[in-house]
C-alpha cells in the first residue's frame, strides 16, 4: 500500500492507506484523530473542517494522495498550537459565549471561523454582516446567533 | 408556592412528608451513596388529575413524571474522597444541557462548586422501567425533586460527620464550596469525611429542601459544564470511540423507502476493493465493514444489489395529501347562527436527522452483546436489541455516549439494531454510521399532515374551536407508548386510540375558545416517521395561529389584543405583554414587510412569539450558492415563563435553537416524496436554516420564576413557527396554507438514488479558503 507523509498538527506523520481514501478518514480511521466530524462526506455541512497549510478545507474532499510532505494539517485537537496557548482565542470567545450546545459542529464552525478571520485579516477589514451569512457551516441545534457573537469577540482578540 | 403552616405541597416528581420535608436513603457502603424515597403513584398530584379532563391541566409530562416517580429512589449521588460528587444521570445529553443543569441542581443543594459535580451518562438501567426516557422535555420535571433531595441527604451527613469529628454542634457548622468549618478554626473538605459519613446499612432519612428564596445556583446563569471538551474536540460522541476491533461499517440501501435487499450479484468483487473486510445481507441492505469510512463508501458504491419493493412504492406527495384528505374526520355542526372561520393546511414531510448521523458501536458475541450508541430510550432500545440477535436482554450491555443532537431521532434505535445485526451476521465488532443521504432519505420523518380549523363565533365571542388533525401514522414505539399504556390505569379518561390519548395529551388548551374539540386520525403506516423536537405542535399551533389572525382579521381586531382577550392565565398574558412591549407590537413597518405575533402553552410552560419578516423581491432574489434564501426573517422575540427556569444560560440557548427550527419549519425544510422515495439526500438539498436565513436579531426574554420548572427544550419551536407564518401572511396579504411556504419549488437538482450515497469530491485542495 502506498505510503502517504505529510505534518499532522506541529508533526510529521506517514500513513498507509491507498491514495484516494479522503484526508478526514485518514484522519478519524487510521490516526484516532475525532476532532473533525463527519456529517455529509461531500463538502456540504462543514463539520469536518480543518486547516492546510492555514486554509479552511473540508477534508471529506481531500484525497489523502494530494497532500505533499511539507503540507500543514490543522485540526481542533491543534489549532491552540498555532498560537502557543492552551486555547486558541476563537475557543476562548466560544466558551465565553457558551455556544455549543450538542457541540458536535462546533469543532468545524471554530475552524472555519478562524479561517474567516485570517481571510479578511489579510484583505485588512473586518468581519461583516456578509461574511457571517456566508459561513456555510450547518448547527442542527440552530447556535447561529451565538457563533456569530462569538467570531466577532474572538476576532478582535486574533 | 407554601409557606409556614400552609398544607402539603407537592412537587413534580416529589412525595411530600411534610412542608419541604423528603425522605429518601442513606445507602449502605464504604462511601457516601444517597438516594431519594421512593414515590407512590398515589401522590398528591395523581389525586389532583383525578379531577381534571383529560384535554384541561393534565398532560404529557404528568404522565411521564408520574410513570417515574417508583423508580426514583434508584438514582443515586456519591460523593468521593476527592471532594468531587458524582451522579449517572438516567437521560440522554442531546445538546439540550442537562447534565449542566442537574449539575447545578445537586450543587444548589449540597453547597459545592458546579465544577466539583461530575454528571455522566447512565448505561441502560432497566429496574429504571420509565425513568430512563429523554422526552417531551420532560427531564428537570421528573428528576427536579429526587435530585435534589438525594443531594440534600448527603449534605447532611457530611455535617454529621463533620460535627462528630470536630466535636462541635450541628447548628455551628457551615457548609460552603464544599468545604464544611465550624467557626472556631476546625474546617474540612467533604471528599475528608465521606468514610464517616457512610453507613453500613441502608438508612431513611427526611430532609428539608431549600426554598427558592435562599437559592444561589438554581436560576443563575451557568455555562456549559462539557464546553471545553466541545470547543476542544475532546468531547467523544459514539462514532468518536474506539472499541477494540470495531471497524467501520455501513449499508448500501435501496432506491426506495424500506426496500429490502434479494440478492447481491458483485460480493466477491466488493470484498476484493481495497480495504473491505466483510460484506453481509442484514434485513435492511447491504453491509460492508472496511478500514475506513471511506472504503465503505465506495463499496457501497460499487455493490449490485437487487431489491424487493418498499413500503411506500410508487406514492408521491399528492397521493399521500389525497389520502389524508380522504381520512379527514367530519366536524360538528357549527352552532346555530354563529359564523365560522374555516381552513384547512397541509404539512409536507421533514426530515428528523441530527447533525451527527445515525450511528452505533455494536459486539455481539454469542452469548452477550455490548452495544454504544445516543439513546434516549435505552431500555426500550436493549429489548429490541436483545429480540434482533436471540439473546435475552440481560445478556445485552447498552452504553449511552454523549449524542449530536437528538430533536426526536434518537428516541429510535434504528442504527443500534442494525450494528448489532451487522455484528452478528459479520462475527466481529462494528462501528456502524449512517451516510447521510440514508439518513435524509431512510431516516425517520416527521409526518405529512393536514390540519383543519373552524373557529364558529358570534360577533367578538368565539362559540367553540374545532381541529381535524390527519397525519401519515407517527411511530411512538420507542417508550412513549409504553409510558402511556402503563399508565392508563391510573388515569381517568385515558381511553380511545393510543395515538388519540396521545395527542389529547400532547396538545394542551391555549385559548378560552368556549367549547374545543381536537380529533386526530391517522393514515399510512409505511413511512418511518417519529417526533421532531414536538409531536404535533408545530403544525396544530401553526394552524391554530394562523385561523386566530384570519378570525382577528374578520372582526377588525388586532392581533395581539384579539389574543389577549382570549388568554385568561395570568402567566399567558404577561409572556404574550412582553413580547408586544419589547418587539415593539404595530410598529410602522416599510411594505412588504411585517410582524406576526403568537402564543402557545405547553407542559406547564408558557411562551409567547413576535416575529417580522421581510419579503421585499430584492431580499427574496439574494443569491447564496447551493442554499435557498426566500424571505428573510429579521427579527425575533420570545417571553417564556417555564416556572423556573434552572439556567437561564441554558434556556436562552435552547429558546435561540427553537427560532433556527421554527423558521426552518415554516419557510424552508421538508421532504419531496415522489414514486416511493425522498429526492433530498443532504444538507443542500433538505434546507435547514443556515446562516443567510438566521434573523441578525434575537431576543429571548425569560419570565421571573413563578413555580416549580415546566418543559422547555422542544418549547419554542410551534409558536416560532407560527409567529413566522402570521408575519408571512401579514406581509404578502394571504395567508399561508402549506408549509413550508417555499415546497412547492424544488430548489435542487435531485442525486440520483442508484447507487444510494453520492460520490465524495476531489478537490477539496483547489478550495481551500
Ligand atoms: S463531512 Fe465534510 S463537509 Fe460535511
Ligand atoms: S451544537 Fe449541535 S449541531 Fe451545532
Amino acid at each position: 500500500m502506498p505510503e502517504h507523509t505529510f505534518r499532522l498538527n506541529g508533526e510529521q506523520v506517514t500513513v498507509d492507506v491507498a491514495d484516494d481514501v479522503r484526508l478526514l478518514w485518514v484522519l478519524r480511521d487510521v490516526l484516532g484523530v475525532t476532532g473533525p466530524k463527519y456529517g455529509c462526506g461531500i463538502s456540504v455541512c462543514q463539520a469536518c473542517v480543518s486547516h492546510v497549510n492555514g486554509k479552511a478545507v473540508t477534508p471529506c474532499t481531500v484525497p489523502v494522495g494530494d497532500l505533499d510532505a511539507s503540507d500543514e494539517v490543522t485540526t481542533i485537537e491543534g489549532l491552540p498550537d498555532t498560537v502557543g496557548e492552551e486555547l486558541h482565542p476563537m475557543q476562548e470567545a466560544w466558551l465565553e459565549q457558551d455556544v455549543s450546545q450538542c457541540g458536535y459542529c462546533q469543532p468545524g464552525q471554530i475552524m472555519a471561523a478562524v479561517a474567516l478571520v485570517r481571510r479578511s485579516a489579510e484583505e485588512g477589514r473586518d468581519i461583516t454582516d456578509d461574511d457571517l451569512d456566508g459561513i456555510r457551516n450547518i448547527c442542527r441545534c440552530g447556535t447561529y446567533l451565538r457563533i456569530r457573537e462569538a467570531i466577532r469577540a474572538g476576532a478582535a482578540h486574533m | 408556592m407554601s409557606t409556614d403552616g400552609e398544607a402539603p405541597v407537592s412537587e413534580p416528581g416529589g412525595h411530600v412528608v411534610g412542608r419541604r420535608r423528603f425522605f429518601g436513603y442513606v445507602l449502605a457502603g464504604a462511601t457516601l451513596v444517597t438516594a431519594a424515597g421512593p414515590i407512590p403513584a398515589t401522590a398528591a398530584w395523581a389525586e389532583e388529575a383525578q379531577n381534571e379532563s383529560l384535554s384541561g391541566s393534565v398532560d404529557l409530562n404528568d404522565v411521564m413524571t408520574l410513570a417515574a416517580r417508583p423508580t426514583s429512589n434508584l438514582i443515586k449521588v456519591e460523593v468521593h474522597e476527592d471532594s468531587t460528587v458524582s451522579f449517572a444521570l438516567p437521560r440522554a445529553e442531546t445538546g439540550q444541557g442537562i447534565t449542566t443543569s442537574t449539575a447545578m441542581l445537586i450543587a444548589e443543594e449540597l453547597d459545592v462548586p458546579v465544577s466539583q459535580v461530575r454528571v455522566t451518562l447512565a448505561d441502560a438501567r432497566p429496574e429504571l422501567v420509565f425513568n430512563q426516557l429523554t422526552g417531551a422535555s420532560n427531564t428537570t420535571i421528573s428528576t427536579y425533586t429526587p435530585v435534589r433531595t438525594a443531594a440534600a441527604i448527603a449534605r447532611r451527613r457530611l455535617l454529621e460527620a463533620a460535627a462528630d469529628e470536630f466535636g462541635a454542634d450541628l447548628d455551628d457548622l457551615v457548609l460552603r464550596e464544599g468545604v464544611i468549618s465550624d467557626g472556631s478554626g476546625h474546617s474540612a473538605q467533604i471528599g475528608s469525611l465521606v468514610e464517616k459519613a457512610a453507613s453500613e446499612n441502608t438508612e431513611e432519612v427526611s430532609v428539608d429542601l431549600k426554598t427558592s428564596e435562599d437559592f444561589s445556583v438554581i436560576g443563575e446563569p451557568q455555562n456549559r459544564i462539557d464546553a471545553v471538551e466541545a470547543v476542544t474536540g475532546r468531547k467523544k460522541f459514539t462514532l468518536d470511540l474506539d472499541v477494540d476491533d470495531a471497524l467501520p461499517t455501513m449499508v448500501c440501501r435501496a432506491p426506495t423507502i424500506n426496500g429490502t435487499p434479494e440478492s447481491v450479484v458483485n460480493t466477491d468483487e466488493v470484498l476484493q476493493m481495497p480495504g473491505v473486510t466483510d460484506v453481509a445481507t442484514i434485513s435492511t441492505g447491504v453491509a460492508v465493514r472496511a478500514e475506513t469510512f471511506g472504503q465503505c463508501i465506495d463499496a457501497v458504491r460499487a455493490l449490485e444489489v437487487s431489491w424487493e419493493p418498499g413500503s411506500v412504492d410508487g406514492l408521491s406527495d399528492e397521493d399521500v395529501l389525497q389520502e389524508l384528505q380522504e381520512a379527514e374526520l367530519p366536524m360538528v355542526p357549527a352552532p346555530p347562527g354563529s359564523s365560522t372561520v374555516d381552513e384547512t393546511f397541509t404539512f409536507y414531510f421533514r426530515n428528523n436527522s441530527a447533525l451527527e448521523p445515525n450511528c452505533a458501536i455494536a459486539d455481539v458475541r454469542s452469548d452477550s452483546a455490548e452495544i454504544w450508541s445516543g439513546l434516549k430510550a435505552p431500555i426500550v432500545a436493549r429489548g429490541a436489541i436483545a429480540e434482533k440477535i436471540g439473546l435475552r436482554p440481560s445478556a445485552v450491555t447498552v452504553h449511552v455516549p454523549e449524542s449530536g443532537g437528538s430533536f426526536g431521532r434518537k428516541l429510535f434505535f434504528d442504527a443500534a439494531v442494525e450494528a448489532a445485526e451487522a455484528s452478528k451476521e459479520i462475527g466481529k465488532p462494528v462501528k456502524l454510521m449512517w451516510h447521510r443521504a440514508d439518513d435524509t432519505r431512510q431516516g425517520r420523518t416527521q409526518p405529512m399532515a393536514t390540519s383543519r380549523v373552524r373557529i364558529s363565533h358570534d360577533g367578538d365571542r368565539v362559540l367553540r374551536y374545532d381541529q381535524r388533525h390527519t397525519s401519515v401514522a407517527t411511530d411512538l414505539s420507542h417508550g412513549f407508548g409504553d409510558v402511556v399504556t402503563a399508565m392508563a390505569a391510573e388515569i381517568p379518561g385515558l381511553d380511545g386510540t393510543f395515538a388519540q390519548v396521545f395527542f389529547q395529551l400532547s396538545q394542551a388548551r391555549s385559548y378560552d375558545f368556549g367549547h374545543e374539540s381536537r380529533l386526530l386520525n391517522e393514515v399510512n403506516r409505511g413511512f418511518n416517521t417519529g417526533s421532531m423536537r414536538n409531536v404535533y405542535s408545530p403544525n396544530v399551533v401553526c394552524a391554530r395561529e394562523l385561523m386566530v389572525d384570519r378570525l382577528a382579521q374578520e372582526l377588525d381586531r388586532d392581533p395581539y389584543e384579539f389574543r389577549r382577550e382570549l388568554l385568561t392565565d395570568e402567566r399567558a398574558r404577561a409572556a404574550l405583554d412582553r413580547v408586544a412591549e419589547v418587539g415593539e407590537w404595530g410598529r410602522e413597518m416599510p411594505s412588504d414587510t411585517a410582524q406576526g405575533i403568537a402564543f402557545m402553552h405547553e407542559y406547564k410552560s408558557e411562551c409567547a412569539v413576535l416575529a417580522e419578516i421581510d419579503c421585499r423581491q430584492e431580499t427574496i432574489d439574494r443569491e447564496v450558492r447551493d442554499g435557498v434564501t426566500g424571505p428573510r426573517v429579521t427579527k425575533v422575540v420570545l417571553a417564556v415563563d417555564v416556572g423556573l427556569a434552572v439556567n437561564p444560560r441554558g434556556l436562552e440557548a435552547q429558546m435561540q435553537g427553537c427560532v433556527m427550527d421554527g423558521i426552518a419549519l415554516a419557510m424552508t425544510s421538508s421532504l419531496h416524496l415522489e414514486d416511493g422515495h425522498f429526492l433530498e439526500a443532504s444538507w443542500d438539498n433538505y434546507f435547514y436554516t443556515r446562516q443567510w436565513n438566521t434573523p441578525p436579531e434575537i431576543e429571548v426574554v425569560i419570565m421571573p420564576a413563578s413555580g416549580e420548572p415546566g418543559g422547555a427544550g422542544e418549547l419554542g419551536v410551534a409558536p416560532v413557527k407560527a409567529a413566522v407564518a402570521c408575519a408571512y401572511g401579514r406581509a404578502v396579504g394571504a395567508m399561508p396554507t402549506s408549509f413550508p411556504i417555499n415546497h412547492g419549488d424544488l430548489s435542487f437538482e435531485p442525486r440520483p438514488n442508484v447507487p444510494p450515497v453520492p460520490e465524495p469530491p476531489s478537490d477539496g485542495l483547489d478550495n481551500a479558503e
